[in-house]
C-alpha cells in the first residue's frame, strides 16, 4: 500500500487496526527498557545526584511537546494547501496529546528546579516560551470546540497553528538568545552531545518510548475523530429525514 | 549496582512525585482515548441500528470514509 492511499479515512482505519497492536507492544518494550536503564544502569550525576532521573521523563516530554506542535504545523499546511482529508483530523487529534506532554515537561521541570535551582519557577525565556506553548495548545483546543462545522474549524485552527509555529524556534533557541537559568542544549548540538553515554543512552531510549507512545495515542485519537465525524454525518442525515417523516404523518 | 527504591538521595520525594504525576497524566490520556473510542462506536452502532447509514453504504459502492 502506498503512503498516499492512507489519505482515505477508511483505509487509514484499516491500517490503524493492523498496526496498533504491534505499536503498543513496541511502546511497552521501549518503556520497560528505558526505565530499566534509567533506574538500574544510569549512574547518579556528579552534580545533580539521583535527581537526574527526573530528566529521563522531563527531556522526552519537552521534545514531544515541540514535536507534537511541529506535527500539527505540517498537518495545518496539509489542510490549507492540499486540503488533505486527514490533515485537520491529524491536527485535532494531536492537540490534547501535545498539551499533556507540555504539561508533563513543565511539571517535572518544576519538581527538578526546586531542589536544583532552589525555586519551582522562574520567568526565564525557556520556561516562559514553553508555558506559552501550553496556552497555545489550550487555545487551539478551545477554538475547535467553538466552531461547530469541523471543516471551517479545521481551517481557522490551521491558520492559528501556523501563526503559533513561530514559538518553536523561540523555545529551541531561547537558551542561546537570552541569558536563562535553564541550561543550554546538551544533546542536540553541532559539536555533539555533552552528556556522558551512561546517561545519554537511557535518555535516548526513554525518548524513543515517549515518541512511540505519541504515535500510538495519535493513531487512536485520529481513529476516534474519524468516527466522531461519521457519527456527525449520520446524525445530520437522521435530522434531515425527520421533517419528511413528520410531514408524511401529518398528511395522514 | 544499587537498589533505587532505597537510594534516591535527599531529593527522593521530588523524583517519586515526578514519576507518579507522569504516570497519572499518561494514564489519563490513555483512558480518555479509550473512553472516547467506546462512546463513538456506541453512537455509530445506535445510528446504524436505526437504519441510518452513510451514502457510500447506501449505494454499495466503495467506502469513502
Amino acid at each position: 500500500m502506498a503512503l498516499i492511499d492512507l489519505a482515505n479515512p477508511s483505509r487509514f482505519m484499516a491500517f490503524v487496526a493492523r498496526v496498533l497492536p504491534f505499536a503498543v507492544a513496541l511502546t511497552v518494550v521501549a518503556f520497560a527498557a528505558g526505565l530499566y536503564l534509567a533506574f538500574f544502569v544510569a549512574p547518579d550525576d556528579y552534580q545533580q545526584g539521583a535527581t537526574v532521573k527526573i530528566m529521563f521523563v522531563h527531556v522526552p516530554a519537552a521534545w514531544l511537546a515541540m514535536f507534537c506542535y511541529a506535527t500539527m504545523t505540517m498537518a495545518s499546511l496539509g489542510t490549507l494547501v492540499w486540503r488533505h482529508p486527514l490533515s485537520d483530523v491529524a491536527a485535532k487529534a494531536a492537540a490534547p496529546i501535545g498539551a499533556a506532554f507540555t504539561f508533563i515537561s513543565l511539571l517535572t521541570g518544576s519538581l527538578w528546579g526546586k531542589p536544583m535551582w532552589g525555586t519551582y519557577w522562574v520567568w526565564d525565556a525557556r520556561l516562559t516560551s514553553v508555558l506559552v506553548l501550553l496556552i497555545m495548545y489550550f487555545g487551539l483546543i478551545a477554538l475547535w470546540r467553538t466552531i461547530e462545522d469541523p471543516i471551517r474549524a479545521g481551517k481557522a485552527v490551521a491558520i492559528l497553528t501556523l501563526v503559533g509555529a513561530v514559538n518553536l524556534p523561540i523555545i529551541k533557541f531561547s537558551v542561546d538568545w537570552w541569558n536563562t537559568l535553564h541550561q543550554p542544549a546538551s544533546v542536540i548540538r553541532l559539536d555533539g552531545p555533552t552528556i556522558h553515554p551512561t546517561i545519554l543512552w537511557p535518555l535516548l531510549v526513554m525518548a524513543l518510548a515517549f515518541t512511540l507512545l505519541f504515535l500510538v495515542l495519535h493513531m487512536m485519537a485520529m481513529r476516534n475523530e474519524i468516527l466522531r465525524r461519521r457519527v456527525r454525518t449520520l446524525q445530520m442525515r437522521a435530522a434531515a429525514r425527520q421533517p419528511a417523516t413528520a410531514t408524511a404523518q401529518a398528511a395522514e | 549496582m544499587f537498589d533505587p527504591l532505597f537510594d534516591l538521595g535527599p531529593h527522593a520525594s521530588f523524583i517519586t512525585i515526578s514519576y507518579i504525576l507522569v504516570v497519572a497524566v499518561i494514564a489519563g490520556l490513555i483512558l480518555w482515548v479509550r473512553i472516547d473510542y467506546a462512546r463513538q462506536r456506541k453512537d455509530l452502532a445506535e445510528l446504524e441500528a436505526r437504519g441510518i447509514t452513510r451514502r457510500s453504504q447506501d449505494v454499495g459502492g466503495q467506502d469513502q470514509g
